[in-house]
């Protein structure tokens, strides 16, 4: 399946693991940070739906 | 209708609703295409071997390591000028993937030089102005971090994107004069070996290029947003605050 | 200007503020280095204006949070925003005032510490020369950093990443020129092309600084 890289195989396939390695942390950590933000800010509005103005 | 219109975080997070999942599918294949075919399908080179491969994820990310500042620079701009929040949540959301890009281009780098150049680093123009590239990023995302004031801190990491665009310019070439000085002639990058060659290099390139550049907005984007809703958030904590 | 120049001149002397601390820093730099890399005087002499570059540098450095620091702990950094004096100037002249206690002293020490690091003899007015052009530019970089990381309460760290990129084309020119004059060539041209930075950066870096000022204290 992997074409032959004769003697750069290790340099080769440690760029490409490497790289694509940091692009997937940084699309997760995006992704989680989105995921977390979005959860608080929907708990948060409906906090303020529920009790909008109780003082 | 103008580009204003999206300096309204609702018409932001509006239109960017429809548009990422489009531009997530268009950039995940095109990366894909680019990679999967300069990985596999494309021949080696005579004098490089099947290190010509690592091209396909040096160059896309070090014109993206670059484009990110640059964009960085323009969106500081408009915040200074017409004090558009978006504007600056777009520079904040689109240091980190710069740095990232600029790590990846040193990385990578650092790999295929050590097979052709006989070593991992050597302080020839490009790599150094790359490496204080990084810093500056580093330098940016820091300052971002520490000041808790979200206005004060976009004002001033505004300041410091536009004199540090200035003395990373600066640095550019002054680093070419150091190097001739220091030692002449020795480790000039040949990295020419896979752009001056014909097509079967150059397409997967090009479409790996296209490819990170789709893949840089749809994480600006997506990163916009979260401080978008992270800004709702805290102005709606602030307020639960103040009621209690 | 001038009493904003004479009260910081006096209050760095005085309160110990930067003035003595720089130089030691310096001057222990310069003895530490020979315990590093050995006391070979060929390997000296062909590091030593690097070293002292990048000491000037550092020891520049150190002081630089001391700046806006103390003025804006006790309020004197709100009077001078709202002084008829423009706040463009006010940060010159604390530039012009850090200069006066670390840049000039340093320069003034690099020659006889040159000995110490067996810098070769026609270096050093190379040197000398380079600091004197180049340090200017220190200072007045190293004021943005401070005007940027003012409002924060552990800036210190920050302002050496912040203006650490900053001053490298002066380093780079700097250490060029005491090189080439270690070499015994002419090394006017790294000079000319610092003095030139050092030239813009008096220019320019103080409307960046009061800005940076400007916006924290809003």
């Amino acid at each position: 399946m992997i074409p032959d890289l004769g003697k750069y195989q290790g340099a080769v396939l440690s760029a490409y693991a490497i790289s694509l390695l940091l692009i997937t942390v940084t699309v997760a950590l995006s992704l989680w940070r989105a995921r977390v933000v979005k959860q608080q800010l929907n708990d948060a509005e409906a906090r303020a739906k529920q009790a909008p103005d109780t003082h | 209708m103008s580009i204003w219109k999206y300096a309204n975080p609702t018409q932001f997070m509006r239109t960017t609703r429809w548009l990422l999942p489009w531009l997530s599918a268009l950039a995940i294949l095109s990366v894909g295409t680019g990679l999967i075919w300069g990985f596999f399908f494309t021949p080696d080179d005579f004098r490089q071997g099947s290190t010509v491969k690592i091209i396909y994820l040096h160059v896309p990310s070090a014109l993206m390591a670059i484009n990110a500042w640059l964009m960085m620079l323009v969106t500081s701009l408009i915040w200074l000028i017409r004090r558009h929040h978006v504007s600056a949540l777009l520079a904040r959301a689109a240091a980190p993937v710069g740095l990232v890009m600029t790590l990846i281009a040193l990385i990578t780098g650092g790999i295929w030089g050590q097979p052709m150049w006989g070593t991992y680093w050597a302080w020839d123009p490009r790599l150094t102005s790359f490496l204080i590239l990084f810093l500056f990023y580093l330098g940016y995302i820091a300052l971002w971090q520490a000041v808790e004031t979200q206005d004060t801190a976009a004002d001033l990491t505004s300041v410091l994107c536009l004199v540090g665009s200035v003395f990373a310019l600066l640095s550019r070439y002054a680093v070419n004069f150091w190097n001739q000085g220091l030692h002449q002639g020795t480790s000039v990058p040949v990295a020419t070996g896979g752009r001056t060659v014909s097509d079967v290099f150059f397409v997967p390139l090009l479409i790996s290029m296209a490819g990170f550049g789709l893949m840089f907005v749809v994480l600006v984007l997506l990163r916009t947003r979260t401080e978008i809703r992270a800004r709702r958030l805290q102005a709606l904590l602030a307020r639960e605050r103040a009621a209690s | 200007m001038i009493a904003l120049l004479r009260r910081d001149l006096l209050l760095a002397v005085r309160a110990g503020g930067g003035f003595g601390l720089g130089l030691a820093f310096f001057l222990i730099l310069c003895v530490l280095v020979p315990f590093g890399v050995g006391p070979a005087p060929a390997t000296l002499a062909k590091i030593a204006p690097g070293i002292l570059w990048v000491g000037a540098l550092l020891a520049c450095l150190l002081s630089l949070d001391r700046i806006f620091q103390l003025d804006a702990e006790d309020g004197t950094l709100d009077l001078l925003a709202t002084s008829p004096l423009p706040l463009e100037g006010s940060a010159s002249v604390k530039a012009l005032a850090h200069w006066l206690t670390t840049g000039l002293p340093l320069t003034l020490a690099a020659a006889p510490l040159g000995l110490l690091l067996n810098l070769p003899a026609q270096a050093t007015p190379w040197l000398v020369a380079g600091l004197a052009l180049g340090t200017p530019a220190l200072s007045v970089i190293g004021t943005f950093g401070a005007a940027l990381t003012v409002g924060l309460k552990r800036g210190g760290l920050l302002i050496s990443l912040l203006v650490l990129p900053l001053y490298m084309p002066t380093l780079l020119f700097g250490a060029e020129a005491a090189r080439r004059g270690a070499e015994g060539l002419d090394a006017t041209t790294p000079l000319f092309l610092m003095a030139g930075i050092t030239a813009g950066t008096i220019a320019l870096m103080p409307f960046a600084s009061a800005a940076a000022l400007r916006m924290n204290l809003r």
